[in-house]
């Protein structure tokens, strides 16, 4: 299977109210709220772990799933956040910033 | 119920401030005739301490902020915070009269994950819009500002205060919001200047042309709706709060102070001497604007209007008491429904000769207050 590498937009908005992640999209301003498992993957798209790691490591530790079903629930959420511009998916590690023009005008 | 409203009572039940005004400087490059705040600087806050702030906001759990002023562009660092507020995860609308945007400003708003960006623009005519703001070219500038925003795929809303001065521009500003590819809002709102000088009230618009706006659709939809008359209060309504102002949304000047509201002068505490969290959580001032329910106000719990006024706590405030009524809500639920409230038949019974609801509008304040009254989708 094909590596997959995700990354939290910085271009999103996001807060963890009451226990759920709350995430606004930049893009086209919708708003969503992640269920557990959803902000377990959001919480661990650091870039540099690949999506099956996370759902190995991080989903069926927390959760008693089937690793292969997790994992291909895993990846519509991914393919739903990224299509909103929320998540960043690369087939590589992702090297990530807010603005790396962002110095004083 | 929308999930942003579902978001919110969620925050509500928490205790969590989910939305935060952040006015940055009160310095500004207009002089608009109708601000209500004082343009020196009695000691900002520096760059670290805002961060400082920022950290703390979202640690409490704030998702909406806004940053504000004054004109946050005349803080040679406003990009250094913005930057820190982006990467602290906040959703972050500026607003800010565009004057000053350029190239390469455009490109670090877009860049830095803006969400929304609010530009005022008070007529379609540059010599209605300089002459309230006092900065000749300042239309042009506005617009060019917005239409460099525009093109970076930012989204940007036009704010249109209404007034003496650009009461009969609207619909050319409409014009102009519909050809830049932006929304406006429309608001009647003056409010008193933070000092409590109430003699900016007189650009408002007067009862006679803020009840022809109320009837005007294009700006407040369904008119029927808009001005039916009010039905009556039940229990949930009577136990209901004024506000999100101390509940979920706070403000916080430019010197530190954090305020229930940016419309609400009541002094919470200052980020300068104590957290922010013990200042939201812990403030009598605070905990006092949160006591308030619609059935424990004095006159306004007998009003026909108490279930659907918009009755403003902060204006109230600086009109004497935070649970007492606030006038210019007063004349505005009057303009609307023709109907008196309890506040101006009270004073109609304090003053001799005067038989009607009616005598009693000033023609001179009466302006609503905290409403937009339209969000015209272009």
């Amino acid at each position: 299977m094909k590596s997959c590498y995700i990354a939290r937009s910085p271009m999103a908005a996001a807060r963890e109210l009451g226990g759920e992640i709350v995430i606004m999209s930049a893009v086209n301003s919708s708003l969503f709220t992640l269920n557990d498992v959803a902000s377990l993957i959001w919480k661990a798209a650091d870039g540099t772990t690949s999506l099956q790691e996370i759902v190995e490591h991080k989903v069926c530790a927390e959760f008693d799933v089937d690793p292969a079903i997790a994992l291909s629930d895993a990846q519509h959420l991914v393919d739903e956040l990224a299509g909103h511009g929320i998540l960043l998916v690369k087939d590589q590690p992702i090297e990530k910033s807010l603005a790396s023009a962002g110095s004083k005008p | 119920m929308s999930l942003l409203e579902e978001l919110n009572g969620k925050a509500q039940a928490l205790g969590v401030p989910f939305n935060a005004h952040f006015d940055v400087t009160y310095r500004c490059n207009e002089r608009c005739e109708h601000c209500y705040l004082d343009h020196d600087d009695h000691g900002e806050l520096t760059l670290l301490e805002i961060k400082g702030v920022l950290e703390q906001l979202a640690e409490a759990g704030v998702f909406f902020l806004t940053l504000s002023g004054g004109e946050v562009l005349m803080r040679m660092d406003f990009f250094d915070i913005l930057r820190h507020a982006r990467e602290l995860g906040f959703h972050v609308k500026v607003k800010t009269n565009g004057v000053m945007i350029r190239e390469k400003e455009a490109d670090l708003i877009r860049d830095f994950g803006v969400h929304a960006v609010q530009i005022s623009i008070y007529s379609h005519r540059a010599e209605v819009h300089d002459a309230i703001t006092k900065l000749p070219g300042s239309l042009r500038r506005s617009v060019a500002a917005i239409r460099l925003l525009k093109s970076r795929g930012v989204q940007v809303t036009i704010a249109n205060v209404l007034m003496q001065q650009n009461l009969h521009d609207y619909p050319g500003v409409k014009v102009l919001a519909r050809e830049l590819g932006v929304e406006v809002t429309t608001d009647p709102t003056i409010t008193p200047k933070m000092d409590g000088d109430r003699s900016i009230l007189g650009f408002g618009l007067e009862s006679a042309q803020l009840n022809q706006v109320f009837r005007d659709s294009e700006l407040v939809g369904n008119i029927d709706e808009f001005c039916a008359p009010p039905v009556s209060a039940d229990e949930s309504a009577l136990d209901s709060t004024a506000c999100s102002a101390g509940h979920t949304y706070c403000y916080i000047s430019p010197y530190g102070d954090v305020y229930p509201c940016v419309q609400f002068p009541l002094p919470c505490g200052n980020v300068r001497t104590e957290k922010f969290l013990d200042i939201w959580r812990h403030s009598k001032q605070m905990n006092e604007v949160r006591s308030i329910r619609a059935r424990d106000l004095p006159t306004c719990s007998t009003c026909a209007h108490v279930g659907g006024c918009t009755r403003c706590p902060g204006l109230a405030y600086m009109e004497g008491s935070m649970r007492g009524p606030s006038s210019l809500d007063c004349e505005k639920s009057f303009a609307r429904t023709g109907i008196p409230s309890a506040n101006m038949i009270a004073r109609r019974s304090s003053h001799s000769g005067d038989q009607t609801g009616a005598a009693l509008v000033p023609h001179v304040l009466a302006s609503p207050s905290l409403v937009q009254i339209s969000a015209a989708r272009t």
